[in-house]
This record gives structure tokens, C-alpha cells and sequence, in this order.
């Protein structure tokens, strides 16, 4: 049992997944899909997956911020960027993202002013410290993320920082799901629902997927022992003909979430119409964009921005890494062409990302495994 | 930027704009606290904090804490990189 001795319990990890290998009937193959990239992560750095039965099947979702934003995203970016006496922010991740023509950072190489921030926050006193510039930050991820955002715009409408704007990419993580369910690609059986992001939204947000679908959900923590509890409890549901949201990570996620973070949301944001998702398309009221309310702080009526579509890579596969459909090394160009150093998709930029993390920890065992 | 990092409350240093010096990892630095404002009373000196882009996202017990510092320090490479964006940030 690779790692098990890095679990916080060692004795524990070894009785949970001999308590999975009791839970599995014979002959019935189970495909559970953890949304969250931080649990990707987890699974593939400490081997969460060798220590399940053959025929338990851990799926990778779309719940890693950087990998989902489109091409045309990067391109918008990037035309803002280049406007004379922009500064323009964003998290160091998504420097590597590569767009049409580049990269952010190929863009700074090439002169503009592109910075990598820590926080939100930080975008924000750059802009008060160059009141003659245009500060402009990119906002990706979550509801984990979105929050910060919220709260930074709400600061600087508050202190009237006119030169301070945001780009605003986040997106939620209910309407993906919802797509991947109604996808006549994919039966899945479970999932391992997002840790961070329930400390934001809570438990009920899930709760269509039992209610309307009849497959269970079970909130994680990032811990191996967590993954590993998760799926314990999954396969519990599943073997007692039960479908719920259960809370594995209630020393952390509240049932009802985070309400001030919420409000928060409700404010500054308003879901877009549809919004573009890397390898997933158009899907409705996944994306955010600022409210009427701070219409002045948003970057995208501030500026020409192009708003072109562009077309993912033909040689990429990120879309099908995305929706589970194959995994990353199922790729042609996995490895290859597209690697954590040169990355053609998304999924092999972020090191949440599927291809990333599969790339840094499991290339080579699994490789020989999936030979054989 | 997806980690959440563990950091111990040192002193609240901006109460309008809810600031709050952390410690992580031996590195002070400023975060935002407003998510953790509650009616019975917000994040106070010595609560250990779950921390994400500059924001403390949730409350946690001393012992969570450390387990989610250890689980971080095994995870090597990105954790450093995190620190290393968290050492870079000058929120005020």
C-alpha cells in the first residue's frame, strides 16, 4: 500500500480500504467522479487510487479554475493587457495559460504590464499606488475565489478607486455538474463533492443531483484519509440503495455554508446568460459578471474588449479530460507535445490540474499499468 | 492560487477594512477577515484560520491546522510556491 504511511492514521487508511474492498460487489464497476482539482491532487500524489478495488473507478472533474477558462478568455486578457497604461493582474497561475497567440507572460516578455498577484487585495493597492495607470485585475475560479473578489470591489467602490477594475472569469460549479449529468457520455455513480467550495456554498447546493439524478454526493476533505472516507461512504450509499449529500468534512464545511460570503456574491455579482468553458462549451448561468451596481468597476465595459471565440487546440483534449470521458494519458499529445513546461491545455498548467498531476506522480506506474 | 493555507491570527490591524495580521509558516503578513464575521463576534488573536488569495475562509481547531500544515509541507513544490506568492503580498 504506496503512502498509506503518510496518512494521518496510517492504521486507519489500511482499515478504510479494506472496508471499500468488503463494501464492492463482485462484477459491478463503479465510476466516481471527484470535481474538485485539489482532490485530483491528493488522489494521484499519494496513490489514493492503488489503493482501491479494480473495479472502482476514480473520474476527474471540471473543478480546477485555470483549466476551464477558454482560449478566448486568455486572448480578451491579453488585448486588455496591451492597451497603453494598463497594469494589468492576475494570479501566477494563469500567466502559463496559453491563448491564440501566447501567453501572458509571453505577453509581458513582449512588453506590457503584467503582473502576478497574490490576492485580489494586492491588484487593489497597486491600483492606489499608480493612480495614473489603469489597474486591471483578472478574476478566475470558484465560489472559494469569487468572495475575495467580491469583497475587493466592494472595498474599492467604498474608497472611490477609479482606476481599478476587474475581468471577471469566476464561475460556479452547480451547472457544470448538471451538464456532465445530462452528458450521454458519462454514467457515473458518485461524487466526491468539493471541500473549499462547500465552506463557501455549503451542502444544499448538491442537493439536486440525489433529487433529480438518484446518485449520491459526498463532501470531502483534501487529505488522502478523507478521499479514501469519501469513497467508503459513497460505495456505503450505493450498497444500501441510499442517495444523499453527506458531509465527510464537517470540520470545515458548515451544512449551510458561508453566509456572509454569499451575500457578498449576491451583491457585486449576477450570473452571466451563458458562459464559455474550456472543452465543455456554452453553458448557461455557469459565469459571473459584475452587477448594474458596480458596472463601473468592470473591466469589460471599461475597455474594448474583442469577446472573439476561439476554437481549443486540435490537438488537445482537454474538453475530454474535463468531462471524465478519457484520462489524461489517454491524450495523443500528453507527455509529448503538451507537458508541464510547454503546455498546449489547460489541464497540464495548473498543478491541479488532471494532466498535471498525473504527469508529476503517476506517469510512470500507470503507464505500465494501463499496458498490461 | 486553489490551496487554502493554515495561519494563526497574531493581531487585527485595520478594524473598518477587517484586516488581520496571520502567521504562516513563520511569515507575517495582512489578510482579510470580514468572511469569518459573525454575529456572536469575528476572528480574533490566536484562532487558527484556513487561508485563500489573502482572505481567511473558515475557522479551524488547532489540531486541523496542524495536520493540513503537515499534509501542505508533504505536498512540497506547490506549497513552497504558495508561500513563496503569500511572502510577495503586501495587503494593507
Amino acid at each position: 500500500m504506496r503512502f498509506v504511511d503518510e496518512f494521518r492514521d496510517a492504521e486507519l487508511g489500511r482499515a478504510v480500504a479494506t472496508e471499500i474492498l468488503g463494501a464492492v460487489e463482485p462484477g459491478r464497476h463503479y465510476k466516481l467522479m471527484e470535481v474538485c482539482g485539489g482532490h485530483t491532487h491528493a488522489i494521484y500524489k499519494y496513490g489514493v487510487d492503488d489503493l482501491l478495488p479494480e473495479n472502482v473507478e476514480l473520474v476527474h472533474g471540471p473543478g480546477c479554475p485555470v483549466c476551464v477558462i477558454p482560449m478566448g478568455r486568455v486572448d480578451d486578457g491579453i488585448a486588455i493587457a496591451r492597451e497603453p497604461g494598463v497594469i494589468f493582474t492576475c494570479f501566477g497561475d494563469m500567466l502559463r495559460v496559453p491563448g491564440s497567440d501566447g501567453s501572458l507572460l509571453e505577453a509581458k516578455a513582449a512588453g506590457a504590464d503584467v503582473r502576478m498577484v497574490y490576492s485580489p487585495l494586492d491588484a487593489l493597492r497597486i491600483a492606489k499606488a499608480n493612480p495614473a495607470r489603469e489597474v486591471v485585475f483578472f478574476a478566475i475560479g470558484f465560489e472559494t475565489t469569487a468572495p475575495s473578489t467580491a469583497l475587493t470591489l466592494k472595498r474599492a467602490r467604498a474608497e472611490g478607486v477609479r482606476n481599478f477594475s476587474c475581468m471577471c472569469n469566476h464561475v460556479t460549479i452547480v451547472p457544470p455538474l448538471r451538464a456532465l449529468l445530462d452528458s450521454p457520455d458519462l454514467r457515473l455513480d458518485g461524487f466526491i463533492g468539493p471541500g473549499h467550495v462547500s465552506t463557501v456554498v455549503g451542502a444544499r447546493p448538491f442537493e439536486f443531483i440525489p433529487a433529480d439524478y438518484g446518485k449520491p454526493v459526498v463532501i470531502a476533505g483534501f487529505e488522502p484519509l478523507d478521499v479514501l472516507h469519501a469513497i467508503r461512504m459513497l460505495l456505503a450509499q450505493l450498497a444500501e440503495g441510499r442517495r444523499a449529500v453527506e458531509n465527510q468534512y464537517t470540520r470545515v464545511v458548515p451544512w449551510e455554508g458561508n453566509v456572509r460570503a454569499l451575500e457578498a456574491l449576491a451583491e457585486v455579482f449576477e450570473l452571466r446568460p451563458h458562459f464559455e468553458w474550456r472543452g465543455l462549451g456554452f453553458i448557461s448561468q455557469s459565469g459571473l459578471r459584475l452587477s448594474d451596481a458596480y458596472a463601473e468597476l468592470d473591466a469589460e465595459r471599461r475597455f474594448a474588449v474583442p469577446g472573439v471565440r476561439v476554437a481549443d487546440p486540435k490537438a488537445c483534449q482537454c474538453g475530454e479530460v474535463l468531462k471524465g470521458v478519457i484520462k489524461p494519458w489517454e491524450c495523443k499529445v500528453f507527455g509529448t507535445a503538451c507537458t508541464p513546461e510547454r503546455p498546449i491545455g489547460t489541464c497540464m498548467v495548473s498543478s491541479e490540474g488532471a494532466c498535471a498531476a498525473y504527469y508529476n506522480f503517476g506517469r510512470f506506474q500507470r503507464g505500465e499499468r494501463a499496458a498490461l | 492560487m486553489c490551496l487554502a493555507i493554515p495561519g494563526q491570527i497574531v493581531a487585527i490591524v485595520d478594524e473598518p477594512n477587517r484586516l488581520a495580521q496571520v502567521e504562516v509558516a513563520g511569515v507575517r503578513r495582512n489578510v482579510n477577515v470580514g468572511l469569518l464575521d459573525a454575529p456572536e463576534g469575528g476572528a480574533l488573536p490566536g484562532d487558527w484560520v484556513l487561508i485563500h488569495v489573502g482572505f481567511a475562509i473558515s475557522r479551524v481547531d488547532a489540531e486541523e491546522a496542524r495536520a493540513t500544515r503537515e499534509l501542505l509541507e508533504r505536498m512540497g513544490a506547490e506549497y513552497e510556491q504558495e508561500l513563496a506568492e503569500l511572502r510577495g503580498s503586501e495587503i494593507r
